[in-house]
């Protein structure tokens, strides 16, 4: 699910960095309170884990294909869904960094994508209520796999609305969802199987070690299993119904092609929702376009540039090559 | 990656901060390009040609890093041609249309953006990336969180290549772990994290730890740092801002 640094625009990359800039620093503020110097350490090492626990592929049954685990949700199970936050985003960047798996101005659209979804949401609203009435083994799983794939479809669903808002593909929108949402709810399912495998063997061997569970005693909190089924359901009516709202305003792949052979003028129909997003990006686009007077196209782009940008090149793979045959030679 | 960044070469002893900053400000033009804006793009690849020259990188090593990317974003952008076929632009008799243009100006988007951050790896060591950050005041909590990940990543990357290696032996022939040994697997190796953390925690104790890393690097911004920063701003906006592809192009055609 990571997105590349080439699926954003900057407009969308610095309000979607904003966004998860806010929930960081709010994350920060919530470890310093816990004042637990041990903590830090702690996010690090999981953090090395999660790539470890990453590199390790799980036989998913009936299939004969295996995948791996992402692992926001088991991170937030153990260091509680602040710190677990801060660990991702360090995991994050490092992906985007070192093994080229999302990137810099991708940041902030990954953090809120996997990070804020898996721990925020999938912690605090799934897991944490869930554990209320301490941990078994049908809890743990029903939270892990609730978790995982309700976390992953919202991921997903943001994915597709932050690469229709930057306006890098031409697939309708209602395509991209097509294609995004199932495959996420199958990797979603296996990432909460193992998820539920491991809390569970946790849950068995070191119970002190997960985060959220209540221990025998303790008093019960605000939020009850049943109320979080109606936040869950309300929020999921809100999803359905922005969804639905989507749907109706563009057609599928197949739909949308067949009106552009027959030579209808659908897709301008439709135009509200698209005239919007357009709005929204000619004002969030960082730069403007440009043309010279007289240009041979209006879109900034003619043969004459073409030609000229691959004459630059050549000239700067000429500079190189001169620059290494002096260097060479200065060096003998 | 920390071999590279480590050498003794002058861009790797260019200021972290002043890195850091043109990679961004690099990824950030290079994406701000509108979809049919290929001749400007393409000349978008002088900074990473020339950068490779002067910190004496291989090119074409690099590149492999792009076996990540390159697929999903070829996956969202091979649609475009079908979706967009107006002919926007003709080269002698053949019309190209659209789609063909914004896909290939996604493909080099996601080239340029790569090689970018591979540039900024290979020239600077974590600590230094860690230093920038700090100058930037971001919080001691995450830069040392940040430093762990990464001096601990290759630690239990080989403890989990050890854990699979026992697992193959013990079950030859099968791909992946089987569902039952998934749980103690995964979990054997978490709680060992979790013992080996509280270790460390101990040990960073014993040596004075109080909440933050301390940086060896001496010295603020050099002459050649100010130099380096504003060549590569300039370059870089001039090919921005404006129309040189199409200038060159008219003066050759």
């Amino acid at each position: 699910m990571h997105m590349a640094d080439a699926l954003v625009s900057p407009g969308v990359a610095g309000v979607m960095f904003a966004c998860s800039g806010i929930a960081a620093g709010y994350s920060i503020y919530k470890v310093r309170l816990e004042q637990d110097q041990k903590k830090i350490p702690l996010m690090g090492i999981m953090g090395a884990f999660v790539f470890a626990a990453q590199m390790i592929n799980f036989t998913i049954p009936g299939t004969g294909s295996s995948g791996h685990i992402c692992g926001g949700m088991m991170l937030s199970a153990v260091l509680g869904p602040y710190a677990g936050f801060l660990t991702m985003i360090g995991v994050l960047l490092i992906q985007g960094l070192f093994f080229a798996d999302g990137g810099l101005l991708a940041l902030g659209c990954n953090v809120w994508n996997m990070a804020f979804y898996g721990c925020f949401v999938g912690a605090l609203l799934i897991w944490r209520p869930m554990m209320r009435k301490g941990a078994t083994k049908g809890r743990i799983t029903l939270a892990s796999v609730l978790g995982c794939v309700l976390t992953l479809q919202m991921g997903a669903f943001s994915v597709c609305v932050e690469t229709f808002i930057s306006g890098i593909s031409e697939l309708p929108f209602g395509a991209f969802l097509a294609a995004m949402q199932p495959i996420h709810l199958a990797i979603g399912l296996v990432e909460g199987l193992v998820t539920a495998a491991v809390l569970c063997f946790l849950s068995e061997a070191r119970p002190e070690v997960l985060w959220g569970v209540n221990h025998e005693g303790e008093k019960e909190g605000r939020l009850s299993f049943k109320n979080t089924l109606i936040v869950l359901a309300v929020a999921a009516a809100l999803t359905g119904g922005i969804l639905a709202l989507f749907a109706s305003a563009y057609p599928d792949g197949l739909e949308w092609s067949m009106e552009k052979v027959a030579g209808t003028a659908e897709l301008e129909a439709a135009g509200g929702v698209y005239e919007s997003a357009a709005k929204i990006q000619e004002t969030a686009a960082f730069l403007p376009d440009y043309a010279l007077k007289g240009s041979e196209s209006p879109i900034g782009t003619s043969i004459s540039g073409i030609v000229g940008a691959l004459l630059v090149v050549a000239l700067c793979v000429a500079c190189c090559f001169a620059f290494r045959f002096f260097r060479r030679k200065e060096l003998q | 990656m920390e071999q590279l960044a480590k050498r003794n070469q002058w861009v790797c002893a260019i200021h972290p901060l002043v890195k850091l900053f043109l990679t961004v400000f690099y990824i950030v033009l290079a994406v701000s390009f509108s979809k049919y804006q290929l001749a400007g793009l393409l000349c978008m690849l002088v900074y990473p040609l020339f950068v490779f020259q002067l910190a004496e990188l291989s090119f074409f090593g690099a590149l492999k890093r792009l076996r990540i990317v390159l697929p999903l974003v070829c996956l969202v952008g091979i649609f475009n041609p079908f979706f967009d076929r107006e002919i926007v632009m003709w080269a002698g008799p053949v019309g190209i249309s659209g789609g063909v243009l914004s896909m290939l100006t996604l493909m080099l988007k996601a080239v340029f953006t790569v090689l970018a951050s591979y540039l900024l790896i290979a020239t600077t060591a974590m600590e230094e990336l860690c230093h920038a950050l700090s100058l930037l005041h971001v919080p001691k909590i995450f830069i040392v969180e940040l430093m762990l990940i990464y001096r601990y990543l290759t630690v239990l990357l080989k403890e989990a290549g050890r854990v699979t290696d026992a697992y193959r032996l013990r079950a030859p022939g099968q791909k992946g772990i089987a569902f039952k040994a998934w749980g103690p697997l995964l979990g054997q190796l978490l709680l060992r994290s979790y013992d080996r953390a509280e270790g460390i925690y101990q040990s960073m104790c014993l040596r004075g730890f109080k909440g933050q890393f301390y940086s060896a690097r001496k010295g603020g911004f050099r002459r050649a740092d100010f130099v380096y920063l504003l060549a590569f701003t300039t370059v870089l906006s001039v090919l921005r801002f404006l129309p040189v592809a199409e200038i060159v192009g008219r003066l050759v055609l």
